[in-house]
């Protein structure tokens, strides 16, 4: 994926401004930075959700500027939401079966698929949503998103509000299936020594801009960056 | 046995009952669109009403009773999916009076509408089934093969209705949309064309019930619609504007209350009663009495 010179504007306020980098397949990418760096900005504007003020995403070579979300969707973007998005009145089963809905899969295959790697999810399949804890709507939040086979998944913030140890099972869930479905992932945390202990690539914004895009392990042994924009002490 | 059918309770429980089936579908149709879009359509009555007027003058021209109905709720469906496209639409995310004063102007529109092309005087549509009374012996049971259809068919569409959101994929979509339509486009759901579908359902329920009533002994005219939507704006409230099976049940009590009321107490009482029990109902639950929340979201 491809991002060129993207500025995303809420009336006078410049939320992201003249963004570029590239995701490579396969690989996670995180987007680090602190509160209003516009990092979920970013991802709802990847998935039309938020119309640019100019600028260009390309998957594959498609333009996705101008599409509508379903769409983009239906390219193959998966998007966990900030908050994780599922329908607490829908049961478990519902919101995968939701998930599934707009693609040509096999449905019962892609339950079966996601309740071997999510087991708690097939314990709780008939439970609805709303009593399930944060670390189980998170996972059923992935397995929704999972389960209709995207080429690239943006994932915002899904460690906030998980205890430490959950937080750190998930951030090893999403690297092993980044590896075993050659999945792109571009993961949006504010827990940046999490993130960068699982990523591949990493870019660091701050109010709106690029401050810093590499490797992960060079922006993870930058002081400046560590100290400055991730606030991450030595 | 015979005695217990034809004996007063149960004939005022089978009127009412028949009365109270239609205010349940103008209720079921209203909270269709609550859920699908959380606009309170005041131009459902008016909608339904200029739909079977499309359908039912053709009865005038030796059309088949049955292929007039089919002919208005393909008007009412046409109805309905334009004004979400042209009128409704454009109002999502705004303030709720704006959509509550577009609908009210619309009823407007479709009344006057309805008047200049149809004219007001009312017209008899004859019934394709009898409404003669059943008799049991000497006694009347207070059922005609016009009523039973009546409560058949709206407790049917009900079923049918419910059975569409909870077991079938538009069901699952159509919920989805109405409960959280972008992460529903976020999964790839078409929302736009699902909001769009659950007023074409809703205004074929509408549009069904305005010709039952309408043949059922009021007949057709522009403003037939006006009572029954208030009374079904008041089942769909005691409901909780949330339940489909709430407003059904809701209108069925309504109907059946306002029996009691006209032969025990006084037919002068009717009217006002409906609104005496959406008080006395929001006053033990103001969230509507078949709604799992006991708070209405603000």
């Amino acid at each position: 994926m491809q991002i060129s010179n993207l500025t995303v504007r809420y009336g006078a306020i410049e939320a992201i401004r003249g963004v570029t980098f590239t995701a490579m397949p396969s690989r996670i990418t995180a987007v680090l930075g602190a509160n209003g760096a516009g990092k979920t900005t970013l991802l709802r504007t990847i998935s039309g959700l938020v119309q640019p003020a100019s600028g260009s995403i390309v998957i594959e070579g498609v333009e996705l500027i101008g599409r509508a979300t379903d769409d983009i969707a239906r390219l193959g973007v998966g998007h966990v939401p900030e908050g994780r998005g599922v329908i607490a009145e829908f049961t478990v089963e519902e919101n995968l079966r939701l998930g599934a809905m707009a693609f040509d899969i096999d449905l019962a295959a892609g339950l079966d698929e996601q309740y071997q790697q999510f087991p708690v999810l097939g314990e709780r399949r008939k439970q609805y949503a709303s009593t399930l804890s944060g670390g189980e709507r998170q996972m059923l939040a992935m397995a929704r998103a999972l389960i209709a086979q995207p080429r690239l998944l943006l994932l915002d913030e899904p460690s906030l509000g998980l205890a430490p140890l959950v937080a750190a099972e998930l951030m090893t869930t999403i690297r092993e299936l980044c590896a075993t479905k050659n999945l792109s992932v571009l993961l949006v945390e504010q827990n940046a020594k999490g993130a960068l202990r699982i990523a591949d690539d990493a870019v660091v914004l701050s109010v709106g801009r690029v401050v810093a895009n590499g490797s992960a392990a060079e922006v993870a042994s930058d002081d400046q960056l560590r100290q400055y924009y991730l606030g991450l002490v030595q | 046995m015979g005695a217990f059918f034809t004996s007063r309770i149960v004939s005022d429980i089978l009127i009412g009952a028949a009365q109270g089936v239609l205010v349940g579908l103008i209720a079921l149709s209203l909270v269709l669109i609550w859920q699908s879009t959380h606009v309170l359509n005041f131009a459902q009555g008016a909608m339904a009403m200029f739909a079977a007027f499309c359908g039912m003058t053709m009865l005038e021209h030796g059309l088949n009773y049955w292929v007039c109905v089919l002919i208005s709720l393909v008007a009412a469906m046409l109805l309905g999916g334009v004004t979400e496209r042209v009128l409704v639409r454009p109002l999502y995310g705004k303030a709720e009076i704006n959509s509550i004063v577009v609908m009210v102007g619309f009823l407007g529109i479709l009344e006057s509408g309805a008047s200049s092309i149809w004219s007001g005087m009312a017209r008899q549509l004859t019934s394709p089934l009898s409404q003669t009374y059943f008799t049991l012996g000497s006694k009347t049971l207070y059922l005609s093969p016009f009523s039973l259809f009546q409560i058949g068919s709206a407790l049917t569409l009900m079923l049918g209705v419910a059975a569409l959101f909870r077991f079938t994929k538009i069901g699952l979509q159509l919920r989805a949309s109405a409960l959280a339509p972008e992460v529903s486009r976020l999964l790839g759901v078409r929302v736009n064309r699902m909001l769009t579908l659950g007023w074409i359902i809703s205004s074929a329920v509408g549009a069904f019930a305005a010709i039952i009533i309408a043949t059922s002994g009021s007949g057709l005219f522009p403003s037939n619609m006006d009572g029954f939507f208030v009374f079904g704006f008041i089942a769909a409230a005691i409901g909780g504007l949330e339940s489909p099976g709430g407003a059904i049940l809701a209108g069925l009590l309504i109907g059946i209350i306002q029996t009691f009321v006209a032969d025990y107490l006084s037919p002068s009482w009717v009217a006002f009663t409906p609104v005496l029990i959406l008080v006395l109902s929001q006053l033990v639950r103001p969230a509507g009495i078949f709604t799992k929340n006991t708070t209405r979201r603000l």
